[in-house]
């Protein structure tokens, strides 16, 4: 398995120019409904779900990320969003919700059902684990270059 | 000799990331030849599951005292800390 069997590469926004996370949560949202991966209620599940139950995840290099999803119900068939930021927004840190985590980089997944997809989330987490993977990720200017960075991660 | 032990692994939806959690406890433990099984539940619905359970592993907080200890920790999708959070599973499993 590897990310690119999820991504949707027209789900893909690099060096995007976001407001705040509600921003990146609603556009990577609108592009998996314009794709035909979730239902037109994903958004507003998503962006409720971020505000009781946040993704944030801070990393051990330069860039933190996070990891906006719904419950199964709003979701049409598994696939993965990716946005990178030319300028960090503000989420909540999962664990610890009360602190505030500057991320550069936010995986928006549809997951359809309950414990399916974890590979999904395995190969992101294996990411998240790389910084190296993570920093020319965030030097990518088009989806080729993504691709050949996701092409090379074999760890 | 030891026991199989119970892990109990918490996130929010339980849609993805406590399983991602609870499988990459279990590999690492059992390659230390400690015998786990974990169950998964979303965070709302812990205090309902914690019947047999040694140890709880969340990845969002838990409210309330729970009678069984609890580790709050990302490590198992960040790796950051990751082989302190094992030693800290390890010594509150008593194995």
């Amino acid at each position: 398995m590897n990310i690119l069997d999820f991504l949707v590469p027209s789900s893909v926004a690099l060096h995007y120019e976001a407001g705040d996370s509600k921003d990146v949560i609603t556009h990577l949202g609108k592009c998996l409904f314009d794709a035909g991966y979730v239902r037109e209620t994903f958004v507003d599940a998503a962006l409720d779900r971020e505000s009781r139950l946040p993704t944030g995840l801070p990393l051990s290099g330069d860039f933190n990320a996070a990891i906006p999803h719904t419950e199964v119900e709003h979701v049409l068939k598994p696939g993965l969003a990716m946005a990178t930021l030319s300028a960090p927004v503000t989420f909540q840190n999962m664990v610890s919700p009360e602190e505030a985590v500057p991320c550069r980089l936010v995986f928006v997944m549809a997951l359809d059902q309950p414990k399916a997809q974890i590979e999904m989330l395995q190969e992101i987490a294996g990411i998240l684990q790389n910084p190296d993977v993570i920093q020319r990720l965030m030097q990518a200017k088009d989806f080729d270059e993504v691709r050949t960075t996701f092409s090379s991660d074999r760890s | 000799m030891s026991m199989r032990k119970t892990i109990l692994v918490a996130c929010g939806t339980a849609v993805a990331t406590s399983t991602v959690v609870a499988k990459s406890i279990e590999e690492i433990l059992r390659d230390r030849g400690i015998d786990v099984v974990t169950r998964q539940c979303k965070a709302s619905e812990v205090a309902s599951m914690t019947s047999g359970v040694d140890l709880i592993v969340t990845t969002t907080p838990l409210q309330g005292n729970l009678g069984v200890p609890v580790i709050q920790t990302l490590a198992f999708l960040t790796g950051m800390g990751k082989e302190a959070v094992i030693e800290q599973i390890i010594q509150a499993l008593k194995v």
